[in-house]
């Protein structure tokens, strides 16, 4: 089976990206070919099989519920390509 | 004794604690290296040599006082630049992080500093990690120092390079799907991939996060045994560090190992496999068996399905890790006032048009500047990575392709459980073919996740993996041999692979620069 790229522009607003009508047309080929690779898998037969998500099994892994320091926030904000005194800044969510 | 900058890690300690040379002529020399040849190589995104020579100085002071020293004193270590260093730009070679300064150290950087090692640059990577080759790389190609039209392999590709071109005697790399295993094969070094747990990945930013891990790329097992002992081990901040304890590498490493049983995979020498690189493969097989391993025949009867197994898997994990780049914590942000200027010219379009689906389906300000920014800040590759994850992630496709990959990846552990008990390590080649191209494959995705057939399956499985130089090809390009020993064996693999070192000296040959 193959990607139409109608579903790839919707995948490309679920992973907030805007592609150009170029990069539309070469993803729409390029991830229809990786995908009807990985169809594969559909020869086995996993019955059963439970799925792996991690490599070691470790359970449970807990800290002790004390206070520590952290980044304060000055660091915290150092990154932010836009932000005042004490926040981050977005464009407005709400209203025009 | 030879010029500072061929010594390996151990020759340098060696000559430090003679009181024959200092660690501010051994990083000089280094940085000579880097200065006179790194313009045409690119293994380097970044240098520091001030801050270099200022730390080896002071570490030299130490040793001249006769203070305690840690156990890298004094060595030039080059670090890929997806590992943070605090204050310090990390970049992962994307302009998504071209400004990014890291609020801290990484595990393994705070371990570097704790054994007095110097930090002498970070390296060139396929950006993100993402890549086979160090194409993708958002600053430069990197190129191999055996063929400079010929890439080094990647993801890290400058960490092999440096390497190779005696810029650095040890560098860290990381490993996701053989990212440091093949660049150290086409480069003709030795590299480690760590049991997953092992090694921090505090620090480390991430691609897929059950599947990174940070591993050692040198010269010799020796000098890798050096590099592993000092970062490896349990850290609280990585929930995913497993808590056995580090073994002394450095003082078993040079142990030869009796009665080894070798198993080599049936299914890793089927069609695909380059016949200078499986020629040179049995050849190393043949050595072992001189030194008294036996080989047994062995399947992994899922190893096939490795690549679509990781190419589901990898890219799942990328698409949520990578939902952090959003253009308000740190990194790349698209021009805003561009960005709502375009955004208010389509809704005006849309308008005078009559268009009231185009109308509800328009990114609000804020979505349309997360899908700007990010479109800016990655690459192709990392972009295509996202996509593949979001799509087999989205409802309607999570069960039929990440939890089948999943249960795929059950599968291929369980071959590898069934095969040690039989054999005491893998053996086999690191990838099909020696160093290819530059341009050979950047446009054709599927054939370079290919190249990833023999490493892919022990970042599934969780296990170590070891890349060592087996020959050459008639034209002179370095080949590599892969052994795989079951997890927390990385002792096992470090003492097969220099006995391995003291039978042989492909690892002895440098490339003419």
């Amino acid at each position: 089976m193959s990607l139409t790229r109608e579903e790839v522009k919707k995948v490309s607003l679920l992973a907030r990206l805007l592609l150009s009508e170029d990069e539309l047309d070469a993803m729409t080929a390029q991830l229809g070919q990786v995908l009807d690779y990985v169809q594969q898998l559909e020869e086995l037969n996993t019955d059963g099989v439970e799925p792996m998500a991690h490599a070691i099994d470790l359970a449970n892994v807990l800290a002790d519920d004390g206070l520590e320091p952290s980044l304060d926030r000055e660091a915290a904000l150092a990154n932010a390509p836009k932000r005042d005194a004490e926040c981050y800044r977005v464009p407005a969510v709400l209203g025009e | 004794m030879s010029a500072l900058h061929q010594l390996t890690a151990t020759e340098l300690l060696a000559a430090f604690a003679r009181e024959e040379t200092t660690s501010v002529a051994a990083t000089q020399a280094c940085l000579d290296q880097i200065q006179q040849h790194d313009g045409r190589l690119g293994a380097f995104l970044r240098t520091s040599p001030e801050a270099a020579l200022e730390r080896a100085a002071h570490i030299d002071r130490k040793r001249q006082a006769g203070q305690p020293l840690g156990p890298l004193a004094g060595v030039p270590v080059a670090v890929k630049d997806v590992i943070c260093v605090k204050d310090e730009v990390t970049t992962c070679a994307s302009k998504m992080l071209e400004h990014y300064r890291s609020p801290f150290h990484a595990t393994v950087i705070e371990r570097l500093l704790a054994a007095d090692a110097v930090l002498i640059g970070k390296t060139n990577m396929d950006e993100f990690a993402m890549g086979g080759s160090t194409e993708n790389s958002a600053y430069r190609a990197a190129r191999n120092p055996w063929d400079e039209q010929r890439t080094p392999g990647g993801s890290s590709g400058g960490a092999a390079a440096c390497v190779a071109a005696r810029m650095a005697p040890l560098s860290l790399g990381s490993d996701t799907g053989g990212s440091i295993r093949q660049p150290a094969s086409f480069c003709g070094v030795v590299g480690l991939k760590p049991t997953y747990g092992r090694v921090s990945r505090w620090g480390l930013v991430a691609f897929a996060s059950s599947l990174d891990q940070i591993g050692p790329l040198a010269r010799t097992a020796q000098d890798c045994a050096l590099l592993l002992e000092a970062i490896a081990g349990h850290d609280p901040r990585d929930s995913t560090s497993a808590p056995q304890p580090t073994p002394a590498y450095t003082r078993s490493v040079t142990q030869p190992l009796q009665g080894l049983r070798l198993g080599v995979v049936r299914e890793h020498f089927g069609e695909g496999l380059n016949a200078e690189v499986e020629s040179a493969v049995r050849e190393a097989i043949a050595v072992y068996q001189s030194l008294g391993a036996t080989v047994t025949d062995i399947s992994l009867p899922h190893s096939r399905y490795g690549i679509a197994t990781y190419y589901i898997i990898a890219p799942s994990e990328a698409s949520s890790n990578l939902a952090r780049y959003d253009g308000v914590h740190f990194g790349h942000r698209t021009d805003e006032a561009a960005m709502l200027a375009e955004l208010a010219a389509e809704r005006k379009a849309l308008e005078a048009a009559g268009d009231r689906r185009g109308l509800d389906e328009l990114d609000t300000p804020l979505v349309r500047m997360y899908r700007k920014t990010r479109s800016e800040g990655f690459g192709l590759e990392v972009k295509r990575r996202i996509m593949l994850g979001a799509y087999t992630l989205s409802k309607g496709y999570y069960d039929q392709y990440y939890v089948k990959a999943l249960k795929v990846r059950r599968l291929i552990r369980q071959d590898f459980d069934r095969a040690f008990e039989q054999v005491d390590l893998v053996i086999g080649p690191v990838a099909p073919t020696p160093a290819f191209r530059l341009g050979e494959k950047v446009n054709d995705p599927l054939a370079m996740y290919l190249e990833d057939l023999y490493t892919v399956s022990a970042n599934l499985a969780g296990i170590p993996g070891m890349s060592l130089p087996c020959g050459f090809t008639a034209s002179g390009l370095p080949l590599g041999l892969q052994l795989q020993a079951p997890a927390f064996a990385e002792e096992r693999l470090l003492r097969a692979a220099h006995q391995f070192q003291t039978a042989t000296d492909w690892h002895t040959r440098a490339p003419s620069l």
